[in-house]
């Protein structure tokens, strides 16, 4: 059975290329434009990964990665937190809120498959 | 007659004393004679005595006269011209200047009054020296703290000195608009006042805490820092450094410079800065991110055309939005530029004078000077912008000795044109800027351009024949605010150095130690409970029995209400003046900061505290100082007038009364009142607060209406 990966960003031109590719890598791809509806679709039906984009409107997305770790039912969602906040102070924070890994924008596609691929292993 | 009377004893004494001697002689021979011989005798002697004894009696009053003239002239010479000499002597020690002993009698007397003379003439000198030198330190203090004064306000900097009891005895002009800005339009600090209400004493212990620690440590720079907010939301950066006494004279600080800055501006600045730098990495790092992938995407190499299409789309899509993002920032960067270098406002007509005098002692050519606007203000940092021009006139001005400076408005609105022009050479064709006047000028004459947010280049005029350099500058839209009052305020009190919260309570102090608010309200009528409202409040401060002329309160105040037609008269204010004034509510917070710590003062007081109390329940806020009325002073400092009206007062007291029946008029006659009421009170043995209250209190006046 595929694994399901939800990208949540509310940037389009992002969300195309990601999910076009993690389409191609063979994965079920949902997309979420904000905070809120990402954690309401990360609650309804929890995918195996979540790209975590962390500015995003109505929800950001270290409050999503706080609420999701807040619930023992979700402890099997991997969190990656694809983001351009890219201070030490702001990589501290997602860590803290229990992101799996923390990557930085802009990054390389290769490497990210390569990330997602040792996550869902 | 007493001096007539001590004369007579000494004439009449010596004769009388010789009668009686002879008279008890002839009384003891008698006394010693038998009964016989006493018969004898008297019998022998009586007509003896009948026929010469006018003759004795003669003898012995010649004999007297000449004892007492003896005795006279023994008496002035002896007892008299001693006695006068102390007399003198005592005169001479209590006043250099009474007449000089006169030396009479014997010898070693006039010796006397000789050497007492000669002390009281060099006791003279002495006093006159010391007097010289006393009024010349005297004015070298005054003239120190004139040229003080003068300094403070010229600073740009805010500057405050304090007694350790917080109460201001020094600020400058820049202090009080820079708190008048923060503190929403009223004076709150001025001569006398506690520093406490703009800055938290806690601040200030803290910071006074600190400086003591460096003190004790001998550390060098011994002043402390810290920020502060005011409650309309200012922010204020304080240095705080104690005011030392000479050293070797104590550790003990007499008071604390306060230096503050208002960085309400250049702390937003530089967050808006900041939180811009940040937005921008984060979009660029996103706008990248987004490129990226969709290259990475380009890679596929079995892409349908309408996927490539899209792909292609982000990326032109990212890069039309990071080019837009980078021109949005560089438009506010150059902003940035112009508020952060410290440019001063200044009448171009000024900059081309200053510049021409600059240019022409730099080059000794002709400098002509054109304006095309004379009420063009510009934003500069003058002293590097004249610099500049003299250093390119140097390179320009070769064989050439007509220079022309040359301002004008640029095209683009808020900027103009300073130009520095000189004749074409025929036959030169264009040259580089670097080339004409030297690279090292040009890049330097760029940099402060720079540092304006403006240009530099070079320009040919061909048609004219003129060759010049063009600056373009910011505008400004006028000059800047000039806020001083008609009078030269009073800065500084150092008297204030001495004083001290703590030492008395306020009804024991001596009243010309007092801070006073002397005030005068105008309303629309007489009942405060029928509606009638306040429509100006006008008041001055008093302290160290000093007028403040500088530190006035003048307010005009909307009623909310019609003025009626009648009582224009009393106070000359048309509805047309009131609107646009702000409502009594935003006025008497205002002016219960101006009369914090101070006592109240005011003809017939009773009449405008009233009005005052009425505000109470809405404002909160309470008039709970002491208060004095001048209507009751003078009753009790001349209770033989007939009439105690402001007018008929001021006249008696020879003051002259300009502004009647406005409320800054009246508060300052009320005042000057009060002051030359003070020493007829003093004769009366009124001479602290708790003495006024209480006379006034029991004053004729006082019982006739109470």
């Amino acid at each position: 059975m595929t694994d399901k990966v939800l990208i949540a960003d509310d940037e389009p031109n992002i969300v195309v290329s990601l999910s076009f590719m993690l389409k191609r890598e063979g994965y079920e791809v949902l997309v979420a434009p904000d905070g809120l509806q990402a954690l309401d679709m990360i609650r309804s039906d929890p995918p195996r990964l979540v790209l975590l984009d962390a500015a995003m409107p109505g929800m950001n997305g270290f409050d999503v990665c706080e609420a999701v770790r807040a619930d023992p039912g979700l402890s099997g969602v991997r969190i990656l937190m694809l983001t351009a906040k890219g201070r030490e102070t702001d990589i501290a924070r997602g860590m803290g809120a229990g992101a799996d890994a923390y990557v930085t924008k802009p990054f390389s596609t290769r490497e990210l498959i390569v990330r997602i691929r040792e996550l869902l292993a | 007659m007493r001096s007539a009377t001590r004369l007579l004893l000494p004439v009449v004494l010596p004769g009388l004393a010789v009668a009686l001697w002879v008279l008890g002689g002839v009384a003891l021979f008698y006394a010693a004679l038998s009964p016989e011989r006493r018969e004898g005798v008297s019998a022998g002697l009586a007509p003896a005595l009948a026929e010469g004894g006018a003759l004795i009696f003669g003898w012995w009053l010649a004999g007297a006269v000449l004892a007492g003239w003896l005795a006279a002239r023994l008496y002035a010479r002896h007892v008299a011209a001693p006695a006068r000499l102390a007399d003198a002597a005592r005169l001479l020690a209590g006043n250099a200047d009474a007449p000089r002993a006169q030396a009479a009698g014997p010898e070693a007397l006039s010796g006397l009054a000789e050497a007492l003379n000669r002390l009281a003439d060099e006791r003279r000198t002495l006093q006159t020296d010391m007097a010289r030198l006393v009024a010349e330190a005297q004015h070298k203090v005054a003239q120190e703290r004139d040229q003080l004064g003068a300094l403070m306000a010229e600073l740009r900097q805010s500057v405050i000195v304090c007694n350790l009891d917080g109460r201001i005895l020094l600020y400058n002009d820049h202090a009080r608009s820079m708190f008048r800005r923060v503190s929403g339009g009223g004076d709150v600090i001025g001569l006398g006042r506690s520093i406490h209400t703009v800055i938290e004493r806690a601040l200030i212990d803290h910071a006074r805490d600190t400086v003591d620690r460096h003190i004790a440590r001998g550390e060098a720079p011994v002043s402390a820092q810290f920020v502060t907010t005011t409650p309309a939301g200012s922010l204020l950066h304080v240095v705080l450094a104690p005011v030392r006494p000479q050293a070797g004279e104590s550790d003990q600080i007499s008071g604390y410079v306060l230096l503050v800055d208002d960085i309400t501006g250049d702390y937003a600045a530089q967050s808006r800065r900041d939180r811009r730098l940040i937005e921008l990495t984060e979009a660029s790092r996103a706008s990248l991110a987004n490129m990226q992938a969709a290259l990475d995407m380009l890679d596929y190499p079995d892409l349908q055309p309408a996927e490539r299409d899209g792909f292609h789309a982000i990326v032109r899509d990212e890069v039309t939005a990071m080019g837009q993002r980078l021109k949005a920032m560089t438009a506010d960067a150059s902003q940035e530029i112009l508020t952060r270098w410290p440019l001063q406002e200044m009448l171009g007509d000024d900059l081309l004078a200053a510049a021409s005098r600059h240019v022409q002692a730099q080059t000794g050519a002709e400098v002509a000077v054109g304006n095309a606007d004379d009420g063009l203000w510009l934003r500069v940092d003058s002293f590097s912008l004249i610099q500049a021009l003299g250093a390119l006139a140097v390179q320009v001005a070769g064989a050439q000795s007509s220079l022309t400076l040359r301002l004008a408005p640029a095209a683009t609105p808020g900027w103009a044109h300073l130009d520095l022009v000189w004749p074409l050479e025929v036959g030169t064709g264009p040259g580089t800027a670097g080339a004409v006047a030297g690279q090292a000028e040009v890049d330097r004459a760029r940099d402060i351009a720079e540092r304006h947010g403006g240009e530099l280049w070079l320009e040919q005029d061909r048609p004219a024949g003129q060759s010049f350099f063009r600056f373009l500058l910011p505008t400004a839209l006028s000059g800047p605010e000039i806020a001083w009052p008609e009078s030269r305020p009073e800065f500084y009190d150092f008297d204030l150095f001495a004083a001290s919260d703590s030492s008395r309570s306020l009804d024991d102090q001596p009243l010309d130690q007092l801070t006073y608010t002397v005030f005068d309200t105008e309303t629309t009528g007489l009942n405060p409970a029928e509606g009638d409202e306040i429509i100006q409040i006008g008041a001055v401060r008093i302290l160290n029995g000093k007028l403040l002329l500088g530190e006035r309160f003048d307010q005009i105040v909307d009623p909310g209400r019609e003025i009626p037609e009648a009582s224009i008269p009393y106070h000359g204010i048309h509805p047309e003046m009131v609107r646009g004034q702000p409502r009594i509510a935003e006025v008497l917070p205002v002016f219960h900061a101006y009369t914090a710590d101070t006592v109240l003062v005011g003809h017939n007081v009773a009449f405008d505290m009233r009005f005052l109390q009425m505000k109470e329940e809405v404002t909160g806020l309470r008039f709970d100082q002491p208060v004095l009325d001048t209507l009751l002073l003078a009753s009790i400092a001349q209770p033989h007038e007939p009439s105690h009206s402001l007018e008929a007062i001021a006249e008696r007291l020879g003051i002259e009364v300009a502004n009647r029946h406005n409320a800054a008029g009246d508060a300052l006659v009320t005042a000057q009142v009060f002051l030359r009421l003070w020493p007829l009170l003093q004769a009366r043995g009124i001479a602290t607060l708790g003495q006024a209250r209480a006379a006034a209190e029991n004053s004729y006046y006082a019982r006739l209406r109470y």
